[in-house]
């Protein structure tokens, strides 16, 4: 859980976290937005399906791997919000729909 | 496709200086940051920081450095990833999805440090995450940790983040302080043989005596640190003590971001002060391949202040190797900045003993502790692997998978060179470093599909 | 052809790797630690006898040195360090028959050979080593973007079936369509497609940890960070000197992959292998859905697509460049478009052991008798017929009359007319 400090803000930004709108200050990334919706993870791994949260916040750890905007898999802490990005939890590997080939 | 001078790789303290000091002479310079804004990671968000802002006015002092770097004449590209890099050849970079070729005559990197991983048994729980990142939290979305927030570790950045939060309204629960006993010892021979003054000294106590007033809990030489919890962190546990927590921060230094001076095949060095690799430069930043230098904390950890100076003097060499001025007016210049680097580094052998990382922070001692966090991959295997004969890190990414996931070892390299050595008896020095590969980060089939390699 | 920065040596992928190398180790160092450490006989007057020496840890030679050791022959395998060239590292993992052999009969049966041992070969490691090597056999497609590709397959393949005689040669030529039903979401510039029954994929590092573990578990002895120097020769009766130490031992077979050039002279033998480079990109990990592995686009177990490849002479350089991975990114997102938003986390170059016309080098000495050279580029391919039917020939002292045709004589010069 994480919530806005004591004179910070305001947090103008709306972004949509698992369908639940959340407010953030402007400039703060996409995996601050699923930390201040109160999430304790933030995907789960492709390998075991363990639940993981940010560790390094600044791109090098790769465990912040968000869905944004329908894109799966993005480094949400190198992502910065815009009003009403949708972003939801990374649930193991990525799924695929490769476009159905014959003609129904 | 596009063709510049200069090119610098990252838009800290070392990039934001070297970049200003290129401008000034007419040097065609890019500065190439992945971060949407300038700072690196120390200065992070500092152009829209508030005067209050509770990161205090070592922080605020950065916006000096990026207003030079914004008032110069050089292109500065935001947002922008470099993928690969020819040396001698062109960069390529990746920027919203889409690829761009830019040849450069001359590459700085100033690509900064990352922290050093801590890899205590239950580290991948959520709730538990570096002092850095919750610092980054702080400057760049105004957020701190709800409920009971447990810092642990050793570093200048320990005491720092703590009175941050006692500054912004949350004050941690506790300090677990794992500084070895005898570190002290070998910390004070430092500072007999060399004093730093007492300036910095006392910076560094300001910190500690504001934690202190505020109430924090402290207990220091602690040992055997582990995170438990099922879904998520819900205490901290060490040899002697345990506490619950909702947040556990943590920090054991930093070590210099090597990861493309390492794909770069650039020659490095064991530095055995630091525990840390780091590549083979002269007094100004020049690597083992002739068009590369690198400046700051990614050559070796001095701090922002050093960072500073240090891309100076690249740049001055730059000016030179680029024709702007000759040998002896780039020593004239560079004297005053040498002579203010040498008082920077002054503190440097103190910091680097007393902050010294117990050994098994860098070699996890229990089987079970993971070491790669992306492909999950455990120190026993590690171990189980060197023992099969994998004598380096590549080797043991070829039996483990450790090393394949999108981190492409920044995390979990160090520790693998650890434990190779822990378990084959060796020095960390020999058993070498991982060899990352382009893409540096990732990039879609279909961005590197529509490259114009333009070669 | 690489590209060079200011002033560096004529042969840059030479000295990049002689920099490499001495920038990150110390031999006379590792050596001392790796006697601590226990694995070796202590240097000095004692050589150490085997009943087998093979000189090369990777896919080959760990292929022989586990059949030999299954046979129960004393067998040691030295190899180099972490910073050697080790093809082994960047197979791309295709258990591959139906590209095989075109013109050279005997080595598509020799490859038939092995795929049809590789089913038993990995239910054996992983009854014996726990470790499973993710084989899979369920026929593969060599796809075709355009006519002029797709009319040269058929006559190749058919080529290939006119000359396997009684073995037979199964194939089929698939329309686009056919295709788009073996495989999901097709690109349209996908004209069709050549498969057969016979080709199947492995994950080639699982397999060389198998085998090592193999090994060592059947009482193998492997020493890496032995880099052999110099050997004397004599009718079954040879001795190594290696970083290491010195060995000893009746039979030496040399699977040093691109090192074997300059080794197996020593012992009488001719390996003209060269360096082929080849560069692979391997992508997140995605749910599963390609069913069967192509020749440039195979999915792993784990999830992760791997593409390939590029076959490129340029000595020994191991870099990247972005006009090949832009190449195969290219091909890769025309047979399938939907790879086009999967991201590349990973990709790397390694250099094949290429003979100097793409089949394998087998040969004994005739000169010192218990001498073996083992050469080839499809180290995973062959693993199963190297262990299962090379090693225990190795073992009796004689290569098969079967084998005659893979010998080196092949490339000697005919006297003028």
């Amino acid at each position: 859980m994480f919530r806005l400090r004591r004179n910070g803000g305001p947090a103008s930004v709306a972004v949509v976290v698992e369908g639940a709108l959340v407010h953030v200050v402007p400039g703060a990334s996409a995996a601050a937005a699923v930390l201040a919706a109160g999430f304790a993870s933030i995907r789960e791994t492709p390998v075991t399906g363990a639940g993981r949260a940010p560790y390094c916040m600044m791109g090098v750890c790769y465990d912040c791997l968000a869905e944004i905007d329908g894109i799966p898999n993005q480094q949400s802490c190198m992502v910065e919000t815009r009003a009403s990005m949708r972003i939801r939890r990374q649930l193991g590997a990525r799924q695929l729909d490769p476009p159905n080939q014959h003609n129904e | 496709m596009n063709s510049v001078e200069f090119a610098i790789i990252g838009a800290g303290p070392a990039g934001l200086a070297a970049a200003a000091l290129a401008g000034e002479f007419g040097l065609d310079t890019m500065l190439i940051d992945e971060q949407g804004s300038p700072g690196g990671q120390i200065y992070r968000a500092v152009e829209t920081a508030r005067a209050d802002s509770p990161l205090g006015p070592d922080y605020l002092a950065g916006s000096h450095l990026v207003a030079a770097m914004r008032a110069a004449r050089i292109e500065y590209r935001p947002g922008t990833t470099l993928w690969h890099l020819d040396p001698g050849g062109p960069l390529f970079l990746a920027h919203a999805g889409r690829t761009e070729t830019v040849f450069a005559r001359r590459v700085l990197l100033a690509t900064g440090a990352i922290e050093r991983p801590v890899p205590i048994p239950g580290w991948t729980l959520p709730g538990v995450m570096t002092v850095g990142a919750a610092q980054i939290l702080l400057k760049s979305a105004d957020l701190i940790p709800a409920g009971d927030i447990v810092l642990a570790g050793q570093g200048p950045l320990l005491y720092l983040l703590a009175a941050q939060l006692v500054q912004a309204g949350s004050p941690p629960r506790a300090i677990l302080e794992t500084t070895p006993g005898a570190n002290y010892r070998e910390a004070l021979l430092a500072l007999r043989r060399r004093w730093p003054g007492l300036r910095p000294l006392l910076k560094g106590l300001g910190s500690i005596l504001a934690v202190k007033r505020a109430g924090v809990r402290r207990r220091c030489g602690v040992r055997g640190l582990r995170a438990i919890g099922h879904a998520r962190l819900e205490r901290v546990v060490w040899q002697g003590g345990e506490i619950a927590a909702d947040h556990l921060l943590l920090h054991q230094g930093v070590i210099p971001d090597i990861q493309i001076s390492l794909a770069l095949q650039l020659r490095h060095e064991w530095d055995d002060g630091q525990l840390c690799w780091r590549p083979v430069l002269d007094p100004w930043g020049q690597t083992s391949t002739p068009s590369v230098a690198v400046a700051g904390d990614a050559g070796g950890i001095a701090g922002a202040a050093a960072a500073r100076l240090s891309g100076q003097l690249a740049a001055l060499d730059a000016a030179m190797l680029l024709g702007r001025i000759n040998g002896p007016e780039r020593d004239r210049r560079a004297a005053t900045v040498r002579a203010a680097l040498a008082r920077e580094q002054a503190l440097r052998p103190f910091l680097d003993r007393l902050y010294r990382p117990q050994r098994s922070i860098l070699a996890p001692e229990e089987d079970d502790t993971i070491v790669c966090r992306c492909e999950e991959v455990t120190a026993g295997a590690i171990r189980r692997a060197a023992r099969l004969g994998a004598s380096g890190p590549n080797q043991v990414k070829a039996f483990t998978r450790c090393g394949m996931g999108p981190c492409q070892g920044r995390i979990c390299g160090p520790i693998v060179g650890a434990l190779i050595a822990d378990t084959l008896g060796r020095p960390i020095a020999d058993a070498g470093t991982w060899r990352p590969r382009a893409p540096y980060k990732p990039i879609s089939v279909g961005a590197l599909a529509d490259l114009d390699a333009g070669v | 052809m690489t590209r060079t920065g200011e002033g560096t040596l004529a042969f840059p992928g030479l000295s990049a790797r002689l920099a490499w190398y001495y920038s990150t180790t110390d031999a006379k160092k590792r050596v001392s630690a790796a006697a601590l450490a226990g694995w070796l006989p202590k240097k000095g007057d004692r050589v150490e006898r085997f009943d087998a020496i093979v000189i090369g840890g990777g896919l080959v030679g760990a292929a022989i040195a586990y059949g030999l050791a299954r046979a129960g022959l004393g067998t040691l395998m030295l190899d180099e360090g972490d910073g050697a060239f080790r093809a082994s590292r960047g197979n791309f993992g295709l258990v591959w028959v139906q590209s095989k052999g075109e013109g050279a009969p005997h080595y598509q049966r020799w490859t038939r050979r092995s795929a049809d041992e590789w089913p038993g070969l990995a239910a054996e490691l992983l009854d014996r080593t726990g470790i499973a090597v993710d084989h899979h056999r369920p026929g593969g497609v060599h796809l075709c973007l355009g006519e002029a590709e797709f009319d040269d397959r058929r006559e190749r393949m058919e080529r290939m079936r006119r000359q396997s005689g009684n073995l037979g040669f199964d194939y089929r030529m698939l329309d686009h369509r056919e295709v788009a039903d073996l495989l999901p979401g097709i690109g349209p510039a996908v004209t069709g497609a050549s498969w057969t029954p016979y080709d199947g994929h492995a994950n080639p590092l699982a397999l060389l940890r198998a085998l090592h573990r193999g090994f060592v578990d059947r009482g193998g002895h492997y020493i890496p960070e032995a880099a052999v120097g110099d050997a004397t020769a004599a009718a079954r009766n040879f001795r190594i000197a290696s970083a290491a130490g010195e060995f000893a031992a009746p039979r030496v077979v040399a699977a040093a992959g691109l090192g074997n050039a300059a080794l197996s002279p020593l012992f009488g033998l001719n390996a003209p292998v060269r360096p082929q480079r080849g560069q692979i990109l391997v992508t997140e990990r995605a749910r599963h859905l390609l069913p069967m592995p192509t020749t440039t686009i195979r999915q792993t177990d784990e999830g992760s697509i791997m593409l390939g490849d590029s076959q490129e002479d340029v000595g020994f350089d191991t870099g990247q460049t972005a006009p090949v991975m832009q190449a195969i990114a290219r091909r890769a997102v025309l047979s399938f478009p939907w790879l086009r938003d999967l991201q590349i986390v990973r990709a790397w170059a390694a250099l094949r052991v290429m003979p100097p016309d793409g089949l394998p080098i087998y040969d004994q000495s005739e000169l010192y008798p218990g001498a073996f050279t083992v050469n080839c580029h499809s180290g995973v391919t062959l693993a199963a017929a190297h262990a299962n039917l090379l090693a225990p020939m190795i073992a009796a002292g004689a290569l098969d009359a079967s084998l005659d045709l893979f010998s080196a004589k092949r490339f000697d010069v005919p006297a003028a007319a």
